[in-house]
């Protein structure tokens, strides 16, 4: 093949790639067309790759290889056997992965070209690296959250605030000055290092219920370091895949911070911890209500329709199959089953959605708070099966209009907190029977009373 | 201003309205494999590190090389597998496991 052809084939096959990825993405709206997207995605990141082989400015291909083999051993295994309730420490992982490949890529450029970097790459390249490295350890820092190899309260101390913003306004300066200044080579570590502590410090504060919003901002900046990276190279396949990224993290972001009633500065710089405490001290003993299996069987045989709240602590306990059994069952008995699922709901957008589905519950019976909340009144019960209250009354949040059942159903290990930290009025209404115990346990029991009744 | 920086930035914002109108109909059922899926795809970093580390410039650029086309090879693989393994998951009432 004349050098000519390979470069017309280069040029095409990044074009066609480009393609892909947006046919790729518009796919994935519907749970019906959606593997089509992923297998676009393939397509177009192979071909993506292989015209990235063929650049003839590449003169051995033995650490390239090398690489290549590395990181599908890591990835394949990461991607196989990782359970679906790890998928949020996975994804943070991978945005880590992500973000240090460009912030590696940006420094390598740097090294090999300085002095002689015009302004405009010097611009580009600060950014890739300032959203790559911070990127990079605050999803390690998100990663240990979501793992519970960190607290994962938040961690706040006087004048945090004060300081990460210090921080990030010299790690700006230098920047800036290695943008007027290319050749200021000594100045390069420190802005890395400055970079990297930033992103430590970011997380710090961030607790785990705002950890849904954090992973999908860390999911746009990874996308937008991809985007710089692309202006630096001057590659358009780079700065679209990098700008589609970054709009669907941001997008995503706003949606969590909507369903949770804050604002972006409010989940970055607010620390949630500081609320609860005083929220906690006001909790006074109210009487509540309660019920054994057997009892909860015997409501639930006699509905006509039952919505089903999961939470976070139905995925902690593994009760996932269970729930699915008693909709199977219930659904054999004509009893109208639905989910009612909280943006919010899980660790990572749309997560709860995905723990259902694999324990077999079809997509058509999940349905989003929208769509759901004004058929609450006509529910006889509704069980949410959360530990963790998603129905919270945290002023001005989104709910689910659970009160408004008939009945209401909360399954839950003991009368603690959840999760949040924050107490709530359903549990001690008057139609409300709380069931304590595991929530596989007890949904299990539920199941093994109804199919006696039957017997009965 | 070089015309290559304006043609960027063209494509960038262009290229940003279009993932937000294509993103905005994705329903929120699949947003776990929306961002699986975009993640894999933002991996395509690894066209910059497969250059970098291909054109042996100097030892330190061709560590930083392999170490990020290692970091995103593991993205591209691990995150188009992962989100179908999702994807596969969701099944409709009724319909066969396939």
């Amino acid at each position: 093949m004349s050098e000519q052809l390979i470069q017309y084939f280069i040029q095409f096959s990044y074009f066609a790639a480009a393609i892909l990825f947006v046919l790729s993405l518009k796919w994935l709206s519907a749970p019906t067309t959606a593997r089509r997207g992923v297998k676009a995605g393939e397509i177009g990141m192979l071909l993506a790759i292989v015209a990235a082989l063929l650049h003839h400015e590449i003169v051995s291909y033995q650490w390239i290889l090398v690489a290549l083999v590395l990181g599908s051993l890591i990835g394949v295994p990461m991607a196989v056997f990782m359970p679906m309730t790890a998928v949020p420490q996975r994804t943070a992982l991978s945005h880590a992965f992500g973000a240090i490949a460009a912030a590696l890529v940006g420094t390598a450029e740097y090294y090999l070209k300085t002095p002689h970097l015009d302004t405009f790459t010097m611009v580009a390249l600060i950014l890739e690296m300032l959203l790559g490295f911070l990127t990079f350890t605050g999803s390690l820092m998100a990663f240990g959250k979501l793992q519970d190899l960190l607290p994962t309260r938040p961690l706040t101390y006087r004048g945090q605030n004060f300081v990460n913003l210090t921080l990030l306004a010299v790690a700006v300066l230098i920047g800036v000055y290695l943008i007027a200044n290319p050749g200021a080579t000594h100045l390069f570590p420190v802005f890395a290092g400055l970079c990297l502590l930033f992103g430590v410090l970011l997380i710090l504060p961030i607790g785990g219920a705002d950890m849904p919003t954090v992973i999908a901002l860390l999911n746009s900046y990874a996308g937008l370091a991809s985007a710089a990276m692309g202006f630096v190279l001057d590659n358009k396949l780079l700065i679209i895949a990098g700008a589609l990224d970054g709009t669907s993290g941001f997008f995503l972001s706003i949606i969590m911070c909507k369903a949770m009633n804050r604002s972006f500065t409010n989940v970055l710089f607010g620390a949630f911890g500081q609320v609860q405490v005083s929220s906690t001290a006001v909790v006074e003993e109210r009487p509540v209500k309660s019920a054994t299996p057997s009892e909860a069987a015997t409501i639930l045989e006699a509905a006509s329709s039952v919505i089903i709240v999961p939470g976070y602590g139905m995925a902690v306990a593994q009760a996932q199959h269970k729930v699915r059994e008693l909709y199977e069952t219930l659904s054999k008995r004509g009893v109208e089953v639905r989910f009612a699922i909280h943006p919010v709901a899980g660790r990572m957008p749309g997560h709860m959605n995905v723990l259902l589905a694999e324990a077999e519950i079809p997509y058509d019976k999940l349905s989003e708070m929208d769509e759901i909340n004004g058929d609450f009144p006509y529910a006889d019960v509704a069980n949410p099966a959360a530990r963790h209250d998603q129905a919270s009354p945290i002023y001005g949040m989104p709910i689910l209009d659970v009160d408004k059942a008939k009945t209401v159903m909360v399954i839950k290990r003991s009368m603690n907190p959840g999760f949040a930290g924050i107490e709530n009025e359903l549990y001690y209404m008057d139609k409300t029977l709380m069931l304590f115990g595991d929530a596989k346990g007890f949904v299990g029991e539920i199941i093994r009373s109804l199919s006696n009744n039957a017997r009965g | 201003m070089t015309t290559d920086l304006i043609t960027g930035l063209y494509i960038f914002i262009l290229a940003g309205f279009l993932g937000f109108e294509v993103i905005r109909r994705v329903s929120p059922l699949l947003h776990t494999p929306l961002m699986s899926l975009t993640n894999a795809i933002s991996a395509i970093a690894v066209v910059g590190s497969i250059l970098i580390a291909g054109e042996q410039k100097s030892t330190l650029s061709t560590v930083l090389g392999t170490i990020a086309v290692t970091a995103s090879v593991t993205n591209v693989v691990g995150g188009f597998l992962i989100t179908d393994r999702m994807l596969k998951m969701f099944k409709k009432k009724d319909q066969k496991p396939s």
